[in-house]
């Protein structure tokens, strides 16, 4: 009897460890993550693979999407309570990055990345991942890319037989020969809205041999650089559309994507909004270009966008690396390009089912954009917010008409001023 | 024994969820952003805010152009809006008072405007004023009048969001003032009619002294409600084009939510509800006198 129940015991042992063996491929089953996106091509090109996710590894996802102002807003309050229970989020390294990690709502995902090679870091582009590290701390991963191009009318250049400019003079002779503001037609587009403005202007800025700031001294007055606010406030006051001080890219977009302007200089991530026929008239008829080249060389930015992190608060930091290292790995930057969503990953770049979904010409732009460019589209500053309303007063100034010179030494003021207290 | 207790103390018992939730709800808050606006803080979690006096009052009082640009079109657009509001509600409420066919109809689409929600007003008028595709300038063009670029031009935005402002909450002031013309009594109008008196001098020496106290109730109501106002700004313009609509309450915003600097915000909502305060006890002394 007694051999019998010791038997029996030893059995029991058994079949629990070999249970706990299976368990341990699921080693966070029953966990939930609760994952706050952006509402990005992104998010819509994973969210149908997020139960392949859920299913391989036991782990259930809590997505909520929001557009980006709110779940910026959403991040502060939640963040700033000290008792958020967001485990994994997407943020713009460029705008928020500095800030949150002085902060302190960032867990450091380099340790996370040297444990674990299956993330392969090698293999995203090195620019991408110095624009989401933060004094040494990786704060994300990078997941969308972006340039500044020029968009333009194929049938409108081939008709009137003017080749795609290349430099800023023809960029301007282009733009004076199709403006035909008594048909509502306008030359070029591009924002006009004091902070949303600053991005798309830092490629003119870049490419007329200016700069926000060198070395800790603030550069907005430089000539280079009055002659780029100038060339910008210039170009959309004598060819721009009525009413552009309001615009942002939503706006400027739809003047384009509605016909009603021959060039457009904006990020490459809305060419697929130009080809949508739900939101575009144009699209076949649209074109990719390089940035045109100023003084210094065709300089626009190429930047991460968006970026997946951990937050500091999370509870269950190994199940959302776990996540994390999924939705950034090759399979899903594969799929999710073939999504056109632009990614930081070389490999998917190489492949060639992730540049199938793109233009041909785009694709070209895209590459021949990365020679010369600049890793950041905005001051460089933990006050970011802050400093691109500086910077766009004076591009409100230039478009106005106004004395940029004067403006320019204003902001330059204010700018060095902010570049002071971070010192 | 306990319901002796409950029963001696019960009148403030009665209370105690009223007073609980005011001073959750609205005490703490003040008194947590009163002390706040002395320190330095971007809502850090490893870094405590940090004590600095009167430094966020000194930078945004003598340092800070955007601060009195702020102070003074919040000023300029309570004041147009709400007198506008006002002559054109109590213009409104009279001819509506006038028993005529369909009165109930015409009452209920006059204040169809104040139920809408905010934001979506605003993304309404943002596209019709939009200058080259929105309705407005199409209408004007048509008329052959000269069109406007209304939100977009830095001069004629605060105008165009009076306008907005004028739109939807004019049937407010109405809806006061007829209430306040139901109740009046008949017999001086019927005095009137005997005595010979014009339409238009009953209205001036009758209607509008008996209706004074409620057309005064609605303006003070108007313009605490008018002086911080967000929701339209922010859809429409948020703040811009540069600086042109940046009211005190938008400014505030950018300083906490974009600047991070949750000290120099602490301190600019102090001075607001400093000014709200001073206005509403303002308007209570000016009610004194006219009330009689």
């Amino acid at each position: 009897m007694k051999r019998l129940l010791t038997a029996l015991m030893v059995i029991t042992i058994l079949v629990a460890m070999s249970f706990s063996v299976l368990a341990a491929e699921q080693p966070f089953k029953g966990t939930t993550l609760r994952i706050v996106l952006s509402n990005h091509p992104w998010t819509d090109a994973i969210r149908p693979l997020l139960s392949e996710f859920e299913e391989a590894t036991g782990i259930r996802l809590q997505v909520e999407s929001l557009f980006e102002d709110q779940l910026s807003q959403k991040l502060l309050v939640e963040f700033a309570s000290g008792t958020s229970t967001i485990d994994v989020f997407m943020q713009r390294p460029l705008q928020e990055a500095k800030q949150f990690q002085e902060n302190g709502w960032y867990t450091d995902l380099r340790p996370f990345a040297e444990a674990d090679q299956d993330i392969d870091l090698d293999d995203f582009f090195p620019s991408a991942l110095l624009a989401e590290t933060v004094e040494g701390v990786l704060t994300g991963i990078p997941i969308v890319t972006e340039q500044e191009i020029i968009y333009y009318r194929k049938d409108l250049f081939e008709q009137a037989g003017i080749s795609v400019p290349t430099t800023m003079e023809e960029f301007e002779a282009a733009a004076a020969h199709f403006h035909d503001p008594e048909n509502s037609f306008f030359g070029f587009v591009s924002r006009g809205q004091r902070a949303a403005a600053v991005t798309q202007f830092s490629s003119f800025l870049y490419s007329f041999g200016g700069n926000f700031d060198v070395d800790g001294v603030a550069t907005l007055n430089t000539p280079e650089s009055i002659e780029a606010f100038t060339y910008y406030g210039d170009m959309l006051r004598n060819y721009g559309p009525p009413g552009v001080l309001n615009m942002s890219w939503p706006q400027a977009l739809a003047i384009f994507a509605q016909g009603n302007a021959a060039m457009y200089t904006d990020a490459s991530v809305f060419y697929s909004n130009m080809l949508d026929p739900e939101q575009s008239d144009v699209g076949e008829l649209v074109g990719f270009a390089q940035f045109p080249a100023g003084r210094a060389g065709s300089r626009p930015y190429s930047v991460v966008s968006w970026g997946i992190s951990m937050a500091q608060t999370s509870k269950n930091k190994e199940a959302a690396w776990e996540f994390i290292k999924w939705a950034t790995g090759k399979e899903i930057t594969l799929a999710a390009q073939a999504g056109q969503v632009p990614s930081a990953r070389t490999s998917a770049w190489e492949n060639p089912e992730g540049v199938k979904s793109f233009p041909a010409q785009l694709v070209e732009v895209i590459m021949a954009s990365s020679e010369g460019s600049m890793p950041y589209d905005r001051p460089n500053v933990i006050g970011v917010g802050e400093a691109r309303d500086v910077v766009g007063t004076v591009i409100v100034t230039a478009i106005e008409g106004g004395d940029v010179a004067a403006a320019a030494n204003k902001a330059n003021r204010d700018y060095q001023a902010i570049l002071d207290r971070e010192k | 024994m306990l319901s002796r207790w409950f029963d001696k103390r019960i009148r403030y018992l009665f209370v105690m969820p009223a007073l609980i939730f005011v001073i959750v709800m609205m005490a703490f808050p003040i008194l947590y952003t009163f002390r706040l606006s002395f320190t330095k803080w971007s809502m850090s979690a490893t870094r405590p805010p940090v004590w600095i006096a009167l430094g966020n009052y000194v930078s945004l009082l003598f340092n800070d152009p955007r601060f009195w640009g702020a102070v003074g079109r919040t000023f300029a657009f309570t004041l147009v809006a709400v007198a506008v509001e006002t002559v054109l509600g109590v213009i409104i409420a009279l001819v509506l008072n006038r028993e005529t066919r369909g009165q109930n109809f015409i009452k209920t689409l006059f204040l169809l405007p104040m139920i809408a929600t905010p934001v979506a007003v605003g993304m309404v008028w943002l596209l019709m004023f939009e200058p080259s595709i929105g309705v407005i300038n199409y209408l004007l063009g048509a008329l052959g009048l000269p069109q406007g670029l209304w939100l977009a031009s830095p001069s004629q935005a605060l105008a165009s969001l009076i306008m907005v402002d004028v739109w939807q909450w004019t049937p407010m002031i109405t809806l006061i003032v007829l209430a306040g013309l139901a109740s009046l009594p008949r017999e001086p109008f019927e005095a009137a009619i005997v005595d010979g008196a014009s339409r238009l001098q009953t209205v001036f020496h009758i209607t509008l002294p008996l209706i004074k106290p409620t057309v005064v109730a609605a303006v003070i109501l108007r313009t605490i409600d008018a002086f911080k106002t967000y929701d339209i700004i922010y859809t429409m313009t948020q703040g811009g084009p540069g600086f042109a609509t940046e009211t005190l309450n938008i400014y505030s915003f950018v300083l906490g939510f974009q600047y991070f600097q949750m000290g120099k915000a602490s301190a600019l909502l102090m001075v607001f509800f400093a000014l709200v305060l001073g206005l509403a006890i303002i308007l209570n002394w000016l009610k004194k006198p006219l009330a009689v």
